[in-house]
């Protein structure tokens, strides 16, 4: 099949929040989003709770409040000067977003209204403030359909259903990318001067995860297959609150509202743990202790979860704050949450870790941060590092529309001043033939033929026993060993659907190859890490080592596809590395 | 529990007619009609083709007929539909392959209500103020997350498809009840058209199929008041 060329002067891949603002900010450039979903059925629509802006509508706040507990929710890995513009930021987007219509809830006097959400303070620490700005529960739905409505106005220009598969860079500058059309299944090549990355996460890589089955980490591991290295993968973080085996996420607003966590002997446990601010700590020790709660035998009868308690909270608060998580609760359980308790237990959430970027998106590919020009990142896929090794709640919608902007912002730049680069003649075909190959079924060396499902379920499965929230140097090469088994198999998957049109057969065959990418830097990523810090928990290194461990990981794949590490230094400007205490 | 699954095949430019295939599978009876999807795409026949992306109801990729209704695969339990199940791609748009519909024409309608914020002059520093009641006037219709099932649902879009549809009306209610909205008289302007909101029957259909629970009908009538008394 003869490829198809396109020529745009930039082409963001991810309709999410960071591609979307990214386009809007590009407005009146010559700019292709594509996206593997139409842009409306992206993952930032299932965010609930809020996004965090020290607005101060409710009582005093300051966004250098909204820094120190986004520095110390990250366990002092975040780059604090990226920090800095996160938290400043955060305040002008959200007005941005209600200025472009964004419905936010309102308190009596017409503001935005705001509640407590996990490890958001105010006076450094003293206690839970109110920061995170909401729409009911709905909150990543609103921010995506806002985005999305600016987009029609702006008339971004959409090519839906195109699957990215390759990063094009020539003599040391970015060229482009090829793309799938999912329709019909013709190869594309866009010629592009920049191009960004926001394809979000990859917690499909998890067996219970709320993340959607879209998120198989596309985009990093497009990247890492084209060189560039990927930041701090050993960090990924685990909701406390995910419908027990569904892994559907339950806002951490319903305890900003006043849920508790109970265990099975009723007790509010979080009164051990954090006795400051018991059940809004931050995500990574809450999930720790749900699971402390699990092995010591304190589950809800013993089973593998706890209880999330809203029942104190009255049918009022419940139906008007938190309409949708009361919809999926009857929905998947049929529980009413006004009268009985939810189980939940941790869901893989969130990867802190990613492509690594500036503050300005563009991606860095050394300790020493070089540029690769044409590159950018933002979102869920990059690492600025404004998370470290723990991100807190409400700061994912911030990191999408503060650094999705200033991506758009520098590159706007970026293509006034550069011409593009040039494409090679042959570019895209070697990845077409590997496609044809796989799509025929002329894949393998004639080893046993290998089915997407299995691997990919039992990829899920072990990494969820081996590599989530506790970590040990036995568990983790365990895990390096079954990787390595599970890519040699890799190489003899043989699909069923022959056809070109519409092909998810072939998607989904495409996608395991991206999550074992990203589960095989993550396991490599925490081996090596010998300390425990956020959500990287280590049982054999319990404690935070500030002198050896005090820096950001980035793996590279080398020739010969082993995983090498190189490590750069945290910036830090405000706020020394204290001991954590909640 | 075992199930049998029937699903409506066709593949453009391939087949001429659509036809039937039959799986037999266990399930649990708490399982999603996504999860038995699933369980025959990956260990029975790969080539069974739909979209499908959050899995819990608010993507709006998987939505289709089950049993001849229109619902989201991710938000029905088998136990709700029943060992015997049927599913259908939805009605009225051209099937690409087996459950995914071609979605453009129902976005060129969506996009032709204006479905963004207009307010006229510069906006403050901060935010524009909204009471609490004002913003409760247009809840109902933020929650749509534009999956089709109401359009698709009704027997008046079915034989015309030039009607803006459902949908679309609820998203233009969206702006045109929103107190900073200032754009009303272009959006009601397009609704009036011949393939406006007057073609709604009131039939409920929406209403039954919308998977948000939005009250699609009040929201219709609600346009078509305001358009009376724009006119009066």
């Amino acid at each position: 099949m003869a490829l198809v060329y396109h020529q745009h002067e930039v082409v963001i891949v991810g309709a999410g929040g960071a591609g979307l603002m990214a386009a809007l900010a590009l407005r009146g450039r010559d700019v292709a989003v594509l996206s593997k979903l139409h842009p409306v059925r992206s993952h930032t629509g299932a965010a609930q709770g809020g996004i965090g802006a020290a607005l101060g509508n409710m009582e005093e706040d300051h966004w250098e409040w909204h820094m120190f507990d986004t520095v110390k929710g990250s366990d002092y890995l975040a780059d604090q000067d990226a920090v800095e513009i996160l938290a400043r930021e955060a305040v002008e987007t959200v007005m941005d977003l209600e200025h472009w219509g964004l419905p936010f809830s309102r308190t009596p006097e017409g503001k935005i209204a705001q509640r407590k959400f996990g490890g958001h303070t105010k006076e450094y620490g003293k206690e839970a403030v109110r920061r995170s700005c909401y729409a009911a529960d709905r909150t990543g739905h609103m921010i995506l359909q806002t985005c999305y409505q600016q987009g029609i106005r702006h008339q971004v220009k959409y090519y839906n259903e195109y699957m990215v598969v390759e990063l094009l860079v020539e003599s040391g500058r970015t060229a482009g990318v090829v793309a799938v059309s999912i329709a019909d299944g013709q190869l594309h090549v866009f010629h592009a001067k920049a191009v960004l990355f926001a394809t979000g996460g990859f917690g499909r890589m998890y067996e219970v995860t709320s993340n959607a089955h879209a998120l198989t980490g596309d985009g990093v591991a497009v990247a890492w297959q084209a060189g560039v290295p990927i930041e701090d993968m050993e960090f990924f973080q685990f909701h406390p609150t995910g419908i027990y085996r569904l892994g559907i996420l339950i806002t951490e607003g319903a305890r900003g509202e006043g849920g508790k966590l109970l265990n099975g002997k009723g007790e509010r446990f979080m009164e051990r743990y954090a006795p400051s601010m018991l059940d809004l700590a931050p995500r990574d020790i809450i999930s720790r202790c749900i699971y402390r709660e699990l092995r010591e035998g304190r589950g809800i009868h013993g089973q593998g979860y706890v209880h999330l308690d809203l029942t104190h909270l009255g049918a009022k608060v419940i139906h008007e704050k938190l309409p949708d998580i009361t919809d999926f609760v009857r929905t998947y359980l049929g529980i009413d949450p006004v009268k009985e308790p939810i189980p939940v237990q941790p869901t893989a959430h969130y990867a802190m870790g990613g492509i690594p970027t500036d503050m300005w998106g563009r991606v860095v590919v050394d300790e020493k941060n070089k540029i690769l020009p044409g590159f950018y990142a933002a979102g869920e896929c990059a690492c600025v590092s404004v998370h470290g090794a723990n991100r807190l709640g409400t700061n994912s919608l911030v990191d999408i529309l503060v650094f999705g902007r200033r991506a758009g912002r520098d590159i706007a730049r970026y293509v006034g001043e550069n011409e593009y680069p040039p494409l090679a003649p042959h570019a895209g075909e070697a990845t077409g033939e590997r496609l044809a190959r796989l799509r025929e079924g002329r894949n393998g060396s004639g080893g046993r033929a290998e089915s997407v499902a299995d691997l990919r379920e039992t990829l899920q499965r072990e990494m969820m026993e081996k590599a989530s929230v506790f970590r040990t140097s036995g568990l983790l090469a365990q895990m390096s060993e079954k990787l390595f088994e599970l890519r040699q198999r890799f190489q003899n998957v043989v699909i069923q659907d022959r056809s070109t049109v519409f092909n998810t057969d072939l998607m989904e065959a495409l996608e395991l190859g991206f999550l074992l990418d990203v589960a095989e830097a993550t396991v490599a990523a925490a081996l090596a890490r010998s300390e425990s810090r956020g959500a990287h928990f280590r049982e054999d290194f319990p404690q935070r080592d500030d002198q050896n461990w005090l820096k950001h990981s980035l793996a590279y794949r080398g020739a010969d596809g082993k995983i090498e590490f190189k490590y750069k230094p945290v910036t830090i400007t405000r706020f020394e590395p204290k001991e954590r205490k909640y | 529990m075992h199930i049998r699954l029937r699903v409506k095949r066709f593949e453009a430019g391939k087949d001429r007619e659509p036809y039937w295939s039959e799986y037999g599978l266990e399930v649990e009876a708490t399982d999603r009609v996504l999860d038995a999807l699933h369980r025959v795409k990956w260990h029975q026949d790969g080539t069974l083709t739909f979209r499908r992306s959050c899995a819990h109801g608010v993507c709006g990729s998987d939505a289709m007929l089950i049993n001849g209704r229109n619902r989201l695969a991710c938000k029905v339990l088998i136990r709700d539909v029943g060992d015997h199940i049927a599913v259908e791609p939805l009605r009225g748009y051209p099937v690409i392959r087996d459950l995914v519909v071609d979605q453009s024409a129902f976005f060129r309608k969506y996009e032709s209500v204006q479905p963004y914020l207009v307010a006229d002059g510069e906006p403050p520093a901060r935010e524009r103020r909204q009471s609490p009641a004002e913003r409760e006037r247009f809840d109902d219709t933020t929650k749509c997350i534009l999956c089709m099932a109401c359009t698709t649902s009704c027997p008046v879009f079915w034989p015309n498809p030039e009607y803006v549809g459902p949908a679309a009306i609820v998203n233009a209610h969206r702006f045109l009840f929103d107190s900073r909205d200032t754009e009303k008289e272009g959006r009601l302007a397009r609704l009036n058209a011949g393939d406006g909101v007057w073609r709604c029957r009131t039939i409920f259909n929406c209403v039954e199929a919308c998977p948000r629970e939005i009250n699609i009908t009040r929201a219709i009538g609600e346009v078509k008041k305001a358009l009376l008394l724009q006119k009066g």
